[in-house]
């Protein structure tokens, strides 16, 4: 039984779903950290996924276009970082309380749009495997990394461009300094609550996208709370990826694996008790945060509002 | 006249929130080609309408209003509690566990062993984020949600396993419930209704908590330290341990809430598998009383009295309109985002006086404000 768990197939098989797992966590952890990067901490990611997940799981439920769906879902993301955007940046308010507010929605409504417009349980034609040609017939490394469907190829290229982004333009350095130092941002011409603004509707559009992932490629239905704490875990990944993209990689690998794991704990019947497998992630995430939070220095103005003097 | 008129605007800015809220849903609701006018009627019909109605709405207001005054003490202390959820959880587990195996013990005796087995349970579940947030700077928001999420992991396999109820492992169905607790073990109902003797403690407690916070050293500790931590450090208060205990503190509200929810309520531990199944969101929904309480423990009372019977007629709007009663849980999440946003207003003024442009409002009531974030947010 154990020993299964070292057969190259199963290996195989849960680096393969491993990769495939991190889709929604690369999405809404990107974003969050463009967001945070500039000083906002936006804890609605988890709410924001939801309707993303609903909004795609119902377009193409009704449409078949999988990429108005996609669409949808990053719309209804921007919608919900531009509200977001408002409260935290031009009203103020605590950003810590004021997500939960947002999550709270989020789980709401989703749950009520569900129940009202589909009802019952169904399921969609998600994005297909595309098999990239030559690499998907590598041995091993193939079917792991090149037999995957076009949301996670995206999600993986989306790394290194938030990274380019961050580091080498001009926006990046805006956003980089506007969480570092608003003051001094402000007091050189760069607009505070425009670099906000952009960051937290991308967090909002990148959330709605790592929803859509869930629920039209990698699961294709849609259950009330289907997240189930993903958005929450996104956002502990930020820290523990250092605010950098290739750290916040780095760590929603490490979860998707330990998922993966799980997953395939349960399928090989390996009598671990389940609901002790699925608590894995979230020891994982709190260990994490123990171990990450002390050696690396949070954005300086994060969670604190910007208001110019006088 | 003009400070009075101030002083109404700050004290309705909750209510108006909560209406702005609602009237965000019913435009939801005419969207979803629903009319509003009929759910909203049928919302309030089933939460007050008759005493029944509102003995279930107290039933409901009960665990809003404990989790409420956990809200309060801990966001005095400039900590936020969202593990509300799993504190219930843990709580009602090992007071049901209690309840069940404890035997040969009057009934009254079990009730309070239980009762304090559930809030050393709740303050546990508490207590660990607060150690995190105070010694590790680990942000409590995220270490209470995977709390939560343990926790509910905790319960299915305790409520499909060791706990299960013998019948329920005998019959196909295998509902994840606990067996029933003994006639004893019940708590007393105050009227010939499901209205028990939690509510009324629970109102007791408040007024408790409100002498806490105002009227002892501890609370003036917790409270100096969630305005000002560096000042408090400097004034010899440990700050590390007032945080720990603001967040111990507030689990323990949260579990005596998943206790009552066992002893009054259900007379045993019942979920459909998700953490809502057993705590019908009261770790959340509390948040939101509490808020719309002003983190005042004592209008929190009549907050938690509002969101109960919101919940109780979200049940009957579902059954009578078909409009589901995840409605409320939505517009739930606008109260709170409204009520956070609206204390823009109270701070601007606050500052307009401290320039002394302001000068005719002398009275402002400082302990109903939101504690002012001094330092920034660790994560």
């Amino acid at each position: 039984m154990i020993s299964d768990l070292f057969s190259v197939t199963v290996l195989v098989g849960i680096l393969s779903s491993g990769i495939r797992l991190a889709t929604p966590y690369l999405y809404a952890s990107i974003g969050e950290t463009f967001s945070q990067r500039s000083g906002v901490l936006n804890l609605g990611v988890e709410g924001q996924m939801l309707l993303g997940a609903f909004s795609a799981f119902y377009v193409v439920l009704n449409t078949g276009n999988l990429w108005l769906g996609v669409l949808t879902a990053m719309g209804v993301g921007a919608f919900m970082g531009l509200a977001m955007a408002f409260v935290t940046v031009n009203l103020q308010a605590q950003q810590g309380i004021s997500g939960i507010g947002f999550y709270l929605f989020g789980l709401g409504m989703s749950n009520l749009l569900f129940q009202l417009m589909v009802g019952t349980v169904e399921t969609v034609q998600g994005f297909p495997t595309i098999d990239i040609p030559f690499l998907s017939q590598l041995p091993v490394f193939g079917s792991i990394f090149f037999s995957q469907n076009l949301l996670v190829y995206l999600a993986f290229l989306l790394v290194p461009l938030a990274w380019f982004v961050l580091y080498k333009t001009n926006l990046g350095l805006k956003i980089r300094a506007v969480g570092e130092n608003p003051e001094a941002a402000d007091s050189l011409g760069v607009s505070v609550t425009g670099i906000r603004y952009f960051t937290i509707i991308l967090g909002g559009t990148l959330s709605g996208l790592g929803g859509a992932s869930l629920s039209i490629a990698l699961l294709n239905v849609f259950q009330q709370n289907m997240t189930a704490g993903l958005g929450f875990i996104a956002v502990a990944l930020v820290y523990f990826g250092g605010w950098k993209p290739w750290g916040v990689l780095a760590g929603a690998l490490l979860f998707s694996m330990v998922n993966a794991l799980q997953l395939w704990i349960q399928v090989l019947g390996i009598p671990i008790t389940s609901e002790f497998a699925v608590m894995m992630p979230y020891i994982l995430t709190i260990l994490v945060l123990v171990v990450s939070v002390s050696k690396v220095r949070s954005p300086s103005a994060l969670t604190k509002p910007f208001e110019r003097e006088g | 006249m003009k400070s009075r008129l101030n002083a109404l605007i700050d004290a309705l800015l909750p209510v108006i929130a909560t209406l702005a809220a609602l009237l965000v849903g019913a435009i939801m609701l005419l969207i979803l080609n629903v009319n509003p006018i009929v759910a909203y009627r049928a919302l309030f019909e089933g939460a007050f309408s008759s005493s029944n109605a509102f003995a279930e709405t107290l039933v409901k207001a009960t665990p809003l209003l404990l989790v409420g005054l956990g809200i309060c003490i801990a966001y005095r202390g400039n900590v936020i509690n969202i593990g509300g959820e799993g504190q219930m959880i843990v709580a009602a587990l090992l007071s049901t566990w209690v309840g069940l195996s404890l035997s040969g013990l009057p009934g009254w005796l079990i009730i309070i062993i239980a009762m304090l087995a559930g809030t050393v349970a709740g303050s546990i579940w508490g207590g660990i984020p607060g150690i995190l947030k105070a010694y590790f700077n680990v942000n409590e928001i995220l270490s209470t949600v995977m709390m939560n999420a343990i926790a509910v992991q905790l319960m299915n396999f305790f409520l499909t396993g060791p706990l299960m109820d013998p019948s329920q492992a005998e019959i196909a169905s295998q509902i994840p419930q606990t067996a029933r607790l003994d006639e004893a073990l019940r708590l007393p109902r105050l009227v010939p209704t499901r209205l028990h003797l939690g509510a009324a403690i629970a109102v007791v407690l408040a007024f408790m908590v409100y002498i806490l916070l105002w009227r002892t050293t501890l609370g003036y500790r917790i409270r100096a330290v969630g305005q000002n931590p560096h000042a408090s450090e400097y004034a010899g208060i440990k700050v590390k341990r007032y945080i720990v205990l603001a967040l111990l503190m507030s689990g323990a509200f949260a579990g005596l809430a998943g206790v009552f929810q066992v002893y009054g309520v259900n007379y045993r531990m019942i979920t459909d598998g998700s953490a809502t199944g057993f705590t019908g969101s009261a770790g959340f929904n509390g948040i939101v009383a509490a808020l719309f309480g002003q983190l005042h423990p004592l209008i929190t009372i009549p907050a938690s009295v509002l969101f109960g019977g919101l919940l109780v007629g979200a049940n009957t709007m579902q059954r009578v309109v078909q409009v589901p009663s995840a409605l409320i849980q939505a517009l739930n999440g606008l109260v709170v985002v409204f009520v956070v946003s609206s204390e823009i207003w109270r701070k601007r003024r606050q500052r307009k006086r401290m320039m002394g442009l302001d000068s005719d409002e002398t009275s402002e009531n400082q302990d109903s404000k939101l504690p002012k974030k001094t330092v920034e947010e660790t994560p």
